[in-house]
């Protein structure tokens, strides 16, 4: 029988990678429960607020996004749409051009990743630098995230001293303090010399206009220190109504994502420098990015634009695990990618028509997801229009159900079949007709059939 | 997933009547796990209708995205459990087909009333009898380390709680913990063939962690689970033994002379 391409890329996943991946997951998910548990009476209850929160807000971005624009305007910002990824990028381009930019420092935005836009710019001869240690590594390699939060949770620190050999960066040392030193000696300048410094957002108020933005290095600041343009790059579902809000999401994300109570910076940005302000960019966009979301939004799928990419569901998930993330060949993988990449994808949806297969269903990606996405709902409604839309990767492996279905409605049909059985008791699996119970033969021993001994048995009964 | 306690369907001092959706798994291969749910519950005073005509909860379908498959199975299901009697079932998985499952493929369907009035008479094993029954303890002896494996489907039910305080109330059993005790075993129903690499590799973690805590016996709510399990365990050369929690109970009240 055939597997599907996620079993595939996890059977051929090297065990030095398997090994950090798990272990990783495995360690942020436990402190995660635990700080969550011991902080919280019931962490439940407010995943269930948040969720609240946020569906409010993509189920009223009609009247929200006008509401942020012109919030943010009063504060000063240049608020820009962009309905696809590659608009998007212009936008970004001709900011740059505007100003005779050459040079960008960008601090982690997943939508970027999503828009292709370091590529894009490097054609135009922009040298676009990742600011993140961790994308920082990515883009040296020329390899590509592999999850939301930690981008080289696939890597080790061998490899990782062996690239900054290879960039010039140092002779080997594979100590993490050497690592990241060097880093930032190397990024230091690179702030300084930057004309533009790019950002996304983690959540954009309504009330106040604040962009606020979480990382752990600083780099978010250093990007906004130097450099005269600040750009946000926003995707359209990252707002929140009022400041309070974020009380809540911002207790839960730090948390969700790197069981800390609180990530290191935590920044809220309400527009360029003002007229009393020393330092900061005198120039401040917002581009805020549809690229697909309103297609979402539409769609019978929507609870997933809640997602405040915390990457708690990729940890907990027994399939991420196994397979790691660029075996979803896509920007956002593990279960929120399953669902958010393929609908993400629009006409391309039969190219990532597996990835709503990943999954045994198990439900632990609802049970931590800080937003209460139900997610396994929305990988089941995918697989459904999968099969509608008769994508052929979304058929890989499943046995054709129609057969089953009939017998399955007919009784007596049923019955045949319950008793016709017991001949899989004396075949040998290689003689079984049915590939499903071949293929689970291979990993798995099967119990003796024993079809119908249970009726005889009630039969039995009801006449004693 | 996160369904609320449900209170008793019945009326104090009324005789409990359920009707038994076996399973198709108990059909074609647990008949014992189906005898010990009949003879668990009439030891408690609860009739027990069998509807001849049942067949599957819909779910393999389901799963597999082939809805309009999957409806045509639970039309016949919600044919065949007609009136207003609870249908119980020893399967989480089974039982949260019909009580979630089924809603979300039938949601723009015009019998949706039938299928959510379905939902809501059903139960899964231990949750009707700790929560329907309000059974408590479970007397009875059974002498052995049990680990639990709560089944997936159970997440965010009442059946997770009850399971875990019928068997720790049981003289002479004692429940284990182990490691990662929240994780899948693998099974997933088609997911096992699909993704065998990543279904085997699920399972024999889980065996692991549970062999390390050094059970008699692994219980869980769901044969589904336990057929996973028990099969990985069996190819690779070291059974181990499993019991759905019904056929604990029934031999905890056999051990105890408590079974006619």
């Amino acid at each position: 029988m055939a597997k599907q391409l996620i079993d595939q890329a996890a059977a051929t996943l090297p065990a030095d990678k398997r090994v950090s991946v798990y272990q990783s997951t495995k360690a942020t998910h436990e402190k995660r429960t635990k700080l969550l548990f011991d902080q919280f009476n019931d962490p439940d209850l407010l995943r269930q607020r948040a969720g609240e929160i946020k569906q409010h807000v993509i189920e009223n971005l009609d009247t929200l996004l006008p509401a942020v624009e012109a919030k943010l305007k009063a504060n000063g910002a240049q608020v820009h749409w962009a309905s696809t990824g590659e608009a998007a990028c212009e936008a970004v381009l001709r900011i740059m051009q505007a100003h005779g930019a050459k040079k960008m420092v960008k601090a982690k935005t997943m939508v970027s990743e999503e828009i292709e836009l370091a590529h894009y710019l490097e054609k135009h001869g922009i040298e676009a630098l990742e600011t993140d240690l961790g994308e920082f590594i990515v883009q040296i390699d020329k390899d590509h995230p592999s999850h939301i939060v930690r981008p080289i949770i696939h890597k080790n620190r061998r490899e990782i001293a062996t690239s900054f050999e290879r960039e010039g960066l140092g002779a080997y040392n594979d100590d993490p303090e050497t690592i990241t030193r060097r880093a930032r000696q190397f990024l230091r300048h690179k702030y300084l010399e930057a004309d533009v410094g790019l950002t996304g957002a983690n959540f954009v108020s309504v009330e106040s206009g604040r962009i606020v933005l979480v990382t752990n290095e600083g780099n978010s600041r250093f990007s906004l220190a130097a450099p005269k343009v600040h750009i946000a790059l926003v995707g359209i579902e990252k707002l929140v109504p009022r400041d309070r809000d974020l009380g809540v999401l911002l207790n839960l994300l730090a948390r969700s994502a790197t069981a800390q109570q609180l990530t290191v910076y935590t920044e809220f940005i309400s527009g360029p420098k003002g007229a009393t302000q020393p330092d900061g960019p005198e120039e401040m966009h917002v581009i805020f990015v549809d690229n697909g979301r309103t297609e979402v939004l539409a769609s019978d799928c929507r609870e997933i634009l809640r997602c405040i990419r915390c990457g708690a569901c990729l940890n907990v998930c027994p399939v991420y695990r196994q397979a790691s993330g660029h075996a979803y060949r896509s920007v956002y993988p593990g279960p929120v990618g399953a669902v958010l990449s393929p609908l993400l994808a629009g006409k391309k949806f039969p190219e990532l028509a597996d990835l709503p297969k990943a999954s045994s269903l198990c439900g632990a990606c609802n049970e931590v997801c800080p937003v209460n996405i139900p997610i396994p709902d929305l990988l089941l409604r995918l697989r459904e229009k999968g099969k509608r839309e008769g994508a052929p990767l979304a058929s890989v492996g499943t046995p054709p159900m129609g057969a089953w279905a009939l017998m399955a409605s007919q009784p007596t049909a049923w019955k045949a079949a319950l008793f016709g059985g017991k001949a899989l008791n004396y075949l040998p699996t290689k003689l079984i007709p049915v590939p499903a119970l071949r293929a689970w033969e291979e990993k798995r021993a099967l119990p003796a059939w024993r079809g119908g001994e249970f009726r005889k048995w009630m039969k039995q009964r009801r006449k004693s | 997933m996160h369904a609320p306690v449900r209170p008793s369907p019945f009326a104090p001092g009324e005789r409990p009547k359920i009707q038994l959706m076996a399973t198709c798994l108990c059909d074609a291969f647990y008949d014992d796990v189906a005898r010990a749910t009949v003879e668990v519950l009439e030891h408690l005073g609860v009739e027990v209708e069998f509807p001849e005509g049942q067949t599957c909860c819909g779910q393999p379908a389901f799963n597999g995205g082939d809805w309009p498959a999957s409806r045509k199975v639970v039309r016949h299901t919600l044919r065949t459990f007609a009136g207003t009697a609870p249908v119980l079932l020893p399967s989480g998985s089974c039982a949260a087909m019909l009580r979630h499952g089924a809603l979300l493929e039938f949601e723009k369907e015009s019998d949706l009333p039938e299928v959510k009035a379905l939902a809501a008479r059903t139960w899964e094993f231990a949750d009707f009898v700790v929560n329907a029954l309000g059974v408590k303890t479970w007397p009875g002896r059974y002498d052995a380390t049990i680990a639990f494996h709560r089944n997936c489907h159970n997440r965010g039910t009442g059946s997770e709680a009850a399971s875990l305080a019928l068997l720790n109330s049981i003289a002479g059993a004692k429940v284990v913990p182990f490691g990662e005790q929240e994780q899948c075993c693998g099974f997933g129903g088609t997911f096992s063939v699909a993704f065998p690499h990543v279904s085997s590799s699920m399972g024999t973690l889980k065996l692991d962690h549970i062999r390390a805590a050094q059970p008699d016996v692994l219980v869980s709510g769901d044969m589904s689970c336990l057929m996973h399990m028990g099969g990985l365990a069996q190819k690779a050369g070291q059974p181990i033994k499993t019991q759905h929690i019904a056929q604990v109970m029934r031999d905890a009240l056999r051990n105890g002379g408590l079974l006619r």
